[in-house]
C-alpha cells in the first residue's frame, strides 16, 4: 500500500467538494482516512479536511491525486521528523513523540521509514547505520541512554491508519461493545478456528491469565490447549503457576478442594508449601522434570516448551522460581516474547490483561475474557482497541474453546 | 447593477480557437457584430436604463469586447482576471488600467491562479457561485472569498460548450436563477438545489441554453438575452420579468452573448 497526505481548503461543505473528492478517491480504486476535519462556524468561513490516500499502487495513487487537485486538493508538504538527544540515561527530551499501537513511519532524509518493535507509550529512536541509513524502532523510557536520538515533535510522522482485517470472523468485526448480553458461541468458534490455522502454520499463541483459571475449573482445558500445542507463550503472575501446582500437589486451590468443593484442613498452607517445595527444587521446570509436578498447566508448559514470562507482584507470596520481581526487567522479558504472536488471548487477570495489552500492535488479534466487564472495559480505554470482548466466567471459556478443538473431559 | 463596462467591437473577430465555439473558419461579420453590439446597448440603455463605461478596445485584444471576464467586482474593488489561455492573457493590463484610471482598487491572485472574472463568479450579495475546472482553477476562489468576504460554492463545470459559469447561471435581481443543470456534475447540481429553493430555480431547456438562453443581462425587471430563446423568455415573464430579445449571432461565434460583452461595475 502507498500512501499521501492531501489537504482540501474551502467552502467544502455546502459545495459537496468533500463527499466529492473522497468518492473520486473510491472511484478511482483507492481508500481514505479521514484524519483531521474542521468546519466552518459560519458559511462564511472556511473548512478544511486532511485526508490521508491509499491506493495498492504508487500508479495509482498519482492517478488519484492528480484527479483530486483539479477539486482544490493539495499534497501535504512533507518534512523531516525533529530529533532530539536524550538528555540522561532513562529521560527522554522534551516533546518527545509517544508511540500509539499503530503502524508507524517517519520521515528521514526525505524517505519513509517504518518504526520498529511498534508498541503504545514509547519514544521513537533514530539509529543513523551510514549516510542516509536510518533505521527508526520503539524505545520504552527506562531503556534510553543518553544522547540517543528521539524523535521530537508531530511533524514527519505518520500513524498507519489501521486495516480491519479481511476475514469474516469475529476479528472483521472489532470494537464491539463490551457486553454480557450477548452470545459467546460463535465467538469463540472463531477463536478456536483461528487457534488451529495458527498451529498448523506454526504460529504463535500468547496466553495471559489469572489464578480464577485455577479456582473456577479452567484448568484442565488449559492444560489440554498446550499440551496440544496451541498456545506457545505463557505470561502470567505468581499465582496462576502456585495454584495451578497446588492443585496438583494437595487437589486444592487456595486451600479449596478441587474436587470436594471444600474448605481442606490447614488448606490455607497448601499454596505455601508448594512454593516453598518448588523454592527447594530450584525452578518450575526441574520440579516438572523430576516428576515431583506432573499434571496441570505448568507441567504442560514445561512439557510442550512453552515460553513462561511470570511477573511478581507487591502481594506475591514467595515468590516462586523464575517470578521476575523487577517490573521494569518484567517488561521487557514480556516485550521479548511479543515479537511474532498472531493472537493474544487474556483471560481472568486484570493486570496481565492490561500489561500484555498495552505491549501488543493493533495488529494482533486479541481476545479479553473475564467475568468483570471493568476488565475488557479498561483495556479498551488503555487503547487496545483491536480486543474483542467476552464477558464470561474463564473456566466456561476454556471448556468451550478446548471442546470446540477436540477436548474430550 | 445597472452600470456596466463594455468594450466597443471595433476589433473583434474570430482570431484563434481557445473553446468550443470559436472556429476560425467561421468568421464572424465584423458590420453585422456592430449593429448587434450598437442595438444590445441600446437596449440597455434605452429600455433598462443602464449607464455604460466604454473603455477603448486595442487592436491586439480581439475577445476584449467580453468585458465580463475583466474581474470580479466588489464595491469598489476589482479582483483582477488571470487568463488560462495566453491569447487573452494580455487583456489584464487593459482591464487593470482602466480599473486604477476609474477609482477602483485593484486586487490580483498570485500567479498562474487561473481566475477568470465575473464569467466565473455569479450570485447574490452573501452567496456566490464559482465554476470551476475549465477556466479558472478552484484554488482562487479561497483566495477570492477572503477578499470579498463572502461565501463562494465552486461547482464544476463540465460541458466544454459551457466553459464559464455565465453560460449556464444567471442570477437574477429578483434572487431568481436562470441555469442549465446539465452543465454541472452532480456534486455541483446538488450544491445549487440545496442553497434555491426550486421557487427560486428557472431551469432552461436545452435547445435554448445551447443558444446561451443563459448568457444574459439582469437590470432590476430587465432581462436581456440572446434571440432564440422564447421559452426562456415566457417562463421570466411569468416571474415578473421583462424580457429583451436581442441577436448576437455574431458573437456566439466566439462563445459568448448579452452577459459575456458587459461587467456590472455595481
Amino acid at each position: 500500500m502507498v500512501r499521501e497526505t492531501i489537504l482540501l481548503h474551502g467552502h467544502i461543505v455546502d459545495s459537496l467538494l468533500l463527499p466529492k473528492v473522497l468518492d473520486v478517491i473510491l472511484q478511482f480504486g483507492g481508500t481514505f482516512e479521514l484524519a483531521a476535519i474542521q468546519i466552518g462556524k459560519t458559511r462564511k468561513d472556511l473548512s478544511s479536511a486532511r485526508i490521508t490516500v491509499q491506493a495498492d499502487s504508487a500508479e495509482r495513487l498519482a492517478q488519484i491525486i492528480n484527479e483530486v487537485q483539479a477539486h482544490g486538493a493539495v499534497v501535504e508538504e512533507e518534512t523531516d521528523c525533529r530529533c532530539a538527544s536524550a538528555p540522561r540515561d532513562g529521560v527522554f527530551p522534551e516533546d518527545f513523540y509517544a508511540t500509539t499501537h499503530l503502524s508507524t513511519e517517519v520521515r528521514l532524509s526525505g524517505r519513509w521509514v517504518p518504526v520498529g518493535g511498534i508498541e503504545m507509550d514509547l519514544g521513537v529512536r533514530v539509529d543513523c547505520d551510514g549516510p542516509y541509513v536510518y533505521q527508526a524502532s520503539t524505545v520504552p523510557m527506562a531503556e534510553v541512554n543518553q544522547g540517543d536520538q528521539i524523535v521530537v515533535g508531530h511533524e514527519g510522522v505518520r500513524v498507519v491508519p489501521y486495516e480491519r482485517p479481511a476475514t469474516l470472523d469475529v476479528f472483521g468485526f472489532m470494537a464491539s461493545p463490551v457486553s454480557s448480553e450477548r452470545p459467546h458461541r460463535h465467538t469463540i468458534a472463531d477463536i478456536a478456528r483461528r487457534m488451529d490455522a495458527l498451529r498448523s502454520a506454526s504460529g504463535k499463541v500468547l496466553f495471559a491469565g489469572g489464578p480464577a483459571i485455577v479456582h473456577g475449573g479452567g484448568r484442565d482445558p488449559l492444560a489440554w490447549l498446550i499440551e496440544s500445542g496451541f498456545i506457545r507463550v505463557l505470561f502470567s503472575g505468581n499465582a496462576l503457576a502456585a495454584h495451578d501446582m497446588e492443585a496438583h500437589l494437595y487437589g486444592t486451590s487456595l486451600g479449596f478442594g478441587l474436587e470436594s468443593g471444600r474448605t481442606a484442613h490447614h488448606g490455607h498452607e497448601h499454596h505455601l508449601r508448594t512454593i516453598n517445595r518448588v523454592r527447594a527444587i530450584g525452578s518450575i521446570e526441574e520440579a516438572v522434570r523430576s516428576g515431583v509436578i506432573t499434571t496441570g498447566i505448568m507441567a504442560a508448559c514445561v512439557r510442550r516448551g512453552v515460553q513462561i514470562v511470570m511477573a511478581g507482584t507487591i502481594r506475591d507470596d514467595g515468590p516462586l522460581p523464575g517470578v521476575i520481581t523487577d517490573s521494569i526487567k518484567a517488561q521487557a522479558a514480556m516485550r521479548a516474547a511479543v515479537p511474532g504472536v498472531g493472537l493474544a488471548l487474556l483471560v481472568a487477570s486484570t493486570l496481565h490483561a492490561v500489561a500484555t495489552g498495552n505491549l501488543l500492535p493493533a495488529s494482533v488479534p486479541t481476545v479479553c475474557v473475564d467475568i468483570n466487564p471493568a476488565v475488557p472495559t479498561k483495556l479498551a480505554d488503555r487503547g487496545s482497541f483491536q480486543a474483542v470482548s467476552l464477558v464470561m466466567d474463564a473456566a466456561s471459556f476454556l471448556r468451550e474453546l478446548a471442546a470446540e478443538l477436540g477436548w474430550k473431559k | 447593477m445597472n452600470r456596466l463596462l463594455v468594450c466597443p467591437p471595433d476589433h473583434f473577430k474570430i482570431a484563434y480557437e481557445i473553446n468550443s465555439w470559436m472556429h476560425v473558419e467561421v468568421a464572424a461579420d465584423q458590420a453585422l457584430a456592430r449593429v448587434q453590439w450598437d442595438t444590445l446597448m441600446a437596449v440597455l440603455e434605452k429600455d433598462c436604463g443602464a449607464k455604460l463605461e466604454r473603455m477603448a478596445p486595442a487592436r491586439e485584444v480581439p475577445d476584449m469586447v467580453f468585458t465580463a471576464n475583466a474581474a470580479a467586482m466588489s464595491r469598489r474593488t476589482a479582483i483582477l482576471s488571470r487568463f488560462r489561455f495566453a491569447e487573452r492573457q494580455p487583456e489584464e493590463a487593459y482591464f487593470e488600467r482602466w480599473f486604477l484610471e476609474h477609482g477602483f482598487t485593484v486586487e490580483k491572485l498570485p500567479e498562474g491562479m487561473f481566475f477568470e472574472g465575473a464569467g466565473d463568479l455569479l450570485g447574490f450579495d452573501s452567496l456566490k457561485i464559482g465554476g470551476y475546472r475549465q477556466r479558472t482553477d478552484i484554488r482562487a476562489y479561497q483566495h477570492v472569498c477572503r477578499m470579498i468576504d463572502c461565501e463562494i460554492i465552486p461547482v464544476e463545470l463540465i460541458d466544454p460548450r459551457f466553459y464559464h459559469l455565465d453560460t449556464c447561471f444567471c442570477p437574477l435581481a429578483g434572487g431568481e436563477v436562470m441555469w442549465f443543470p446539465p452543465a454541472f456534475d452532480e456534486y455541483g447540481q446538488e450544491a445549487i438545489r440545496h442553497r434555491l429553493p426550486e421557487s427560486k430555480r428557472i431551469e432552461v431547456p436545452e435547445d435554448e441554453a445551447y443558444r446561451f438562453a443563459c448568457n444574459a443581462v439582469s437590470i432590476g425587471a430587465h432581462v436581456v438575452l440572446p434571440e432564440g430563446c422564447p421559452i426562456t423568455m415566457g417562463m421570466l415573464a411569468a416571474h415578473g420579468y421583462i424580457p429583451h430579445a436581442v441577436g448576437l449571432s455574431e458573437f456566439l461565434k466566439a462563445g459568448g452573448a448579452a452577459k459575456c460583452l458587459t461587467l456590472a461595475l455595481d
